[in-house]
């Protein structure tokens, strides 16, 4: 029995995870203090939850797209259940008299739970598809979410909770909508703190890191590799997939939850087309796979759009001429190719060992003939 | 060897993403003093945001240019006394809009003039409400907005309201005739103003026929819908949307021979001046607006030349509300005997003071404007007819 | 009676959602990406088509020339630049690129034709209106006819140009077996370009057509239109032509008639769930190859 512990001889995997929670953690402490110090601009200040969320999301995400290979173009929707559920938890509790981080808990709870349910009912038709048809019955099945979100009506009263698709609830004077249909949620109150988010940031690379280090993940990146293969030694490629897909949305509920709960109103509409795929755009921007990129992206393309507006008007314009040109950059295989000579220039000791060069991340396209 | 590279790569980035969030800090802070100490004469930081991108940007655009047209005026007529206007962008999004007020609040806002749209003005406001800055709203019609905030008030009426007027005008003047609706289910402000004026209509005894519905996008097709209103027997069809899906709807209405009264909303402003509209499909288009371009008011008169000469088109409703926000914002805030280097929260103390205390505006959207302590304004909707491409009050 | 003039205004509708859908299937066929900027192509042929009418003075058949002749370039200039450096790194990247490309052209269609909504003046204005049938139970819109028509004609052209014409062939060649086909001494870059240049001439009769019958346009009218024909690609089969217009047009018809007789709140959840059941019956979709995979 050690008494010490060595980062050095941890095996490689505790060993990363360890350092990323050291490097979420160093982030965490360094932003507070910053904070403390009044040295953050509001502005910034406002997006610290925010950029929590994404991160949730674009780990979770990463789950689906870069660990079980299946693209997926509706995860807002899993955000969106998650989102309601606890604002809908967090107002039902208003009145409990539990502090506002018992109300959080249980908010985030609840709204995981919801879209992990959503996960597994949406998950059993649709990783029966593949590829590019899978991708557009995610997107199908996240328009559907936001079209049902727009018609549901909830409140509460001294009678209990009410639950209608239209908006006539009779609710008593005293009571409170809490869900307005297109109107969304409305009189919420703001209990998510960066803390919060920073907790939910830690829990979720806890467990995306130990769904990839565990026998289940390998199944799982057995089955992206290679279907046919991972079935031929008896694995069942629709239950690690679908694993995988769960987790993926209870995850994003637990972000949804989050972002819910840290602005006073949010609309169904919010949670469209347009944000699942900027949360894609982290995750591949960051590199399909990499945790670590997808953090950084979102924090970055979430902060970038801010620091644009001294573009004023050609703020989006800008933005979208950055992501080409990121994209072009970090995947033309030219442009690489010569960045690594560059790299190698400056670190000349850098030098990889071809024996242990393995591909990270193969498309899935290619067992396909 | 290869992870170390990447690690390096992590660490750094990190470590560059810190000092660029300290940089912003530092930036943030130093800016606000700089500006006041130069200026001579007093400057109020009046901020603003609304969209001016995405699928909305038409409606923040106006408010920003009626807001400008007012803060030039002011700026001109007292030079010891300026403006300083500065309006971002949230595309009509909460969390943008909580971006952009936070970008204010950076810049030195010590009022807010907006937002625009409903749900980013929700989210903003509860913002507002914690910092004690006062607001006012040009054009966020829910009553959602004001709720529970005793700092945020409006300049147009609120959502219920307008469902209300519009039932009550309605059942007086279509008494017996059967109504239809069409009304966009994923917009707060079309949907608070058909479930008002539903429930309006039921209490007075009028007959909703056919309630139509469409999702929110743009080019949608409204056919369905227009059958369904036809087939129903609706002579008077009530569209409490915007007018870019109203001028469609126009469109498709004439093409199936279908020619009830359509009865538009304050959204429905600006359909005239849409380019390449056929304004003969509008004739006879009723609608509630509290701004007539075409009024002989001295007022309006010399603010739609100003704004014509400045940006070669005709102000609608929002633009119209943009000034008046900025000139209700200056009017109370001379009446209190402010000055603008006071703290935001005894501005925003003295302000709501006066907006609850007695203070009237007579602007271009309204003569004789006051507001209750709710932050509801209180002014007399104006039921317009189009004929012969203007509006004629009726 | 009613029931047919709504299932005339699904086919109207269901003819655009084809066009376009026609543009996505083959551009999808020869390059494996999904190319959401496609629905902005057709807001810029929509665009450049009202300019040619409203500020140039054009006839409308000329504007419609203008706008298919710029889409034309406009879809090789960014197949050229944005897609090829990309080409055979995975359709991940490929498709954020599109969707950065997406962002760009809304947002220069904003600062170029600013934010108010142009209304745009039919092509088939010089027709009169509509038709009237049954002592005016039933209109039917010129629009309507003529989209039909127009779909028709491009389906019948797009097939017989994909199976008569060396061009065609070499297309055909190229999605089959991109290698291959370059073994066989077929230039796949001008292959793929000339792919772009043809969706994107789609999409600027599309953008015309959809803009002719509802006339709003604005920076982002070609976002919605292009999602759900990425949808009807989908269901009939994504890479053929026949499938892309059936697939178009049963989305128009159920997206009407679901709207008049199921519930108009939920349209889009029908839309999308009849996709979602077809697809699980059929996994490629109705009209698709069913692909089978090697070890």
């Amino acid at each position: 029995m050690k008494t010490r512990l060595r980062l050095s001889k941890l095996p490689p995997y505790t060993k990363n995870a360890a350092i990323s929670y050291g490097l979420v953690t160093a982030a965490f402490v360094i932003v507070s203090l910053l904070k403390a110090a009044g040295m953050i601009s509001s502005s910034l200040q406002g997006q610290l939850v925010p950029i929590c969320c994404y991160i949730i999301m674009a780990i979770s995400l990463n789950l689906v797209v870069g660990i079980s290979g299946e693209l997926s173009l509706g995860h807002a929707g899993f955000m969106s259940a998650g989102a309601f559920t606890g604002i809908v938890i967090s107002g039902l509790l208003e009145t409990s008299g539990l502090p506002e981080v018992g109300r959080l808990i249980f908010a985030v709870i609840g709204g995981a739970i919801v879209a992990g349910i959503f996960g597994f009912l949406i998950g059993i038709p649709v990783l029966r598809l593949r590829g590019d048809y899978l991708a557009i019955v995610t997107l199908a099945f996240g328009e559907i979410i936001k079209n049902f979100m727009n018609i549901i009506y909830a409140g509460k009263d001294s009678t209990g909770f009410h639950l209608k698709t239209n908006p006539e609830l009779g609710l008593e004077a005293t009571g409170r909508m809490l869900l307005n249909g297109p109107m969304g949620a409305t009189q919420v109150q703001r209990i998510s703190t960066f803390t919060a988010g920073f907790i939910l940031v830690l829990i979720t690379l806890f467990v995306v890191q130990n769904i990839m280090n565990s026998k289940q993940g390998r199944a799982i990146m057995a089955c992206r590799d290679n279907r046919i293969a991972a079935e031929s030694i008896g694995l069942n490629v629709m239950k690690y997939k679908l694993m995988a897909f769960v987790v993926s949305a209870t995850l994003a509920g637990m972000g949804g939850a989050l972002f819910g709960l840290n602005y006073s109103t949010l609309l169904p509409v919010k949670f469209n087309f347009n944000t699942s795929v900027l949360i894609l755009v982290f995750v591949v921007l960051g590199g399909v796979g990499n945790i670590w990129g997808g953090i950084i992206a979102a924090t970055i393309l979430t902060i970038l759009p801010e620091a644009f507006r001294q573009f004023a008007d050609y703020r989006m314009l800008t933005y979208a001429i950055v992501l080409i040109l990121v994209m072009i950059g970090t995947y033309n295989p030219a442009i690489r190719a010569r960045l690594g000579m560059l790299r190698d220039k400056i670190f000349p000791s850098n030098k990889e060992d071809p024996k242990a060069k393995k591909p990270r991340w193969r498309k899935s396209g290619k067992g396909v003939a | 060897m290869k992870k170390n590279w990447t690690k390096f790569l992590v660490v750094a980035l990190s470590v560059m993403m810190v000092f660029a969030m300290t940089a912003c800090g530092g930036g943030g802070g130093e800016a606000a003093p700089a500006d006041g100490g130069e200026a001579a004469a007093q400057v109020l930081k009046i901020g603003s945001s609304g969209p001016l991108t995405g699928g909305a940007s038409i409606y923040g655009t106006a408010v920003k240019q009626g807001a400008e047209i007012a803060v030039a005026e002011i700026n001109e007529a007292d030079p010891s006394f300026q403006v300083e206007f500065k309006m971002e962008d949230d595309e009509a999004d909460g969390e943008k809009a909580v971006n952009a007020y936070n970008k204010l609040k950076d810049w030195g806002v010590q009022v807010i003039m907006g937002t625009v749209t409903t749900g980013s003005c929700i989210a903003v406001s509860a913002e507002a409400f914690e910092d004690r800055i006062f607001e006012l709203t040009p054009s966020a019609s829910s009553a959602d907005v004001t709720a529970g905030k005793d700092n945020v008030f409006q300049v147009c009426f609120t959502d219920p309201n307008q469902g209300i007027k519009a039932a009550d005008y309605i059942s007086e003047n279509f008494a017996g005739k059967k109504v239809g609706v069409i009304y966009n289910n994923s917009d707060p402000y079309s949907t608070g103003i058909f479930n008002a004026f539903k429930a309006e209509m039921e209490a007075k005894g009028g007959e909703i026929v056919a309630a139509e519905t469409y999702p929110d996008d743009t080019n949608a097709d409204y056919s369905a819908q227009l059958t369904n209103c036809k087939s129903a027997g609706a002579e008077v069809v009530l569209l409490p949307i915007y007018y870019t899906p109203a001028s469609v709807i126009l469109k498709q209405a004439k093409d199936m021979n279908y020619a009830p009264v359509f009865f538009g909303v304050d959204g429905m402003d600006g359909i005239l001046d849409m380019e390449g509209f056929d304004t003969t499909l509008a004739e006879g288009v009723m609608l509630m607006t509290p701004f007539n371009p075409w009024s002989t008011d001295e007022n309006v008169a010399s603010f739609v030349e100003k704004y014509q000469a400045a940006y070669n088109e005709l102000p609608n409703q929002f633009a119209a509300d943009g000034y008046d926000g900025v000139y209700a914002i200056y009017n109370a805030f001379k009446a209190a005997g402010l000055s603008a280097d006071q703290e935001n929260a005894e501005i925003c103390d003295a302000m709501i003071g006066q907006f609850t205390g007695g203070f009237t505006y007579d602007g271009l959207t309204g003569s004789g404007m006051t507001w209750n302590d709710k932050g509801e304004v209180n002014k007399t909707p104006v039921v317009c007819a189009i004929e012969g491409g203007i509006y004629v009050d009726k | 009676m009613i029931f047919l003039s709504n299932l005339i205004n699904g086919l109207s509708l269901g003819s655009v959602y084809a066009i376009i859908a026609l543009g996505y299937s083959m551009v999808y066929g020869i390059s494996k990406m999904l190319n959401f900027a496609h629905g902005d192509v057709i807001m810029v042929g929509a665009y450049i088509s009202f300019c040619g009418t409203a500020y140039l003075g054009l006839p409308a058949w000329l504007a419609l020339i203008l706008a298919i002749v710029v889409c034309t370039a406009l879809g090789m200039v960014i197949e050229g630049l944005a897609y090829r450096p990309l080409r055979g790194t995975g359709s991940l990247a490929v498709l954020i690129t599109a969707i950065g490309v997406s962002y760009f052209l809304q947002n220069a269609a904003l600062i170029i034709w600013g934010s108010a909504p142009k209304v745009f003046s039919s092509l088939f204005e010089g027709f009169g209106s509509s038709i009237s049938l049954f002592d005016g139970e039933l209109t039917v819109t010129w629009e309507a006819i003529f989209t039909l028509i127009a779909a028709i004609l491009v389906m019948i052209g797009m097939t017989l140009f994909t199976s008569r014409t060396k061009a065609g062939k070499a297309m055909r060649a190229v999605s089959e077996d991109n290698g291959a086909a370059q073994l066989m001494g077929i230039n796949v870059n001008t292959t793929i370009s000339m792919t772009f240049a043809i969706g994107s001439a789609l999409a600027a009769v599309a953008g015309v057509l959809l803009c002719s019958s509802y006339p709003a346009l604005m920076p982002t009218t070609g976002a919605m239109p292009g999602i759900k024909a990425f949808t009807a690609a989908v269901f009939g089969g994504i890479g053929s032509i026949p499938g892309a217009m059936l697939g178009g047009i049963l989305i128009g018809v159920i997206e009407i008639l679901g709207r008049a007789y199921i519930s108009s709140e939920l349209s889009d959840a029908i839309v999308f769930g009849v996709l979602i059941i077809v697809l699980l019956v059929k996994p490629t979709g109705l009209l698709g190859k069913k692909m089978t995979e090697k070890v």
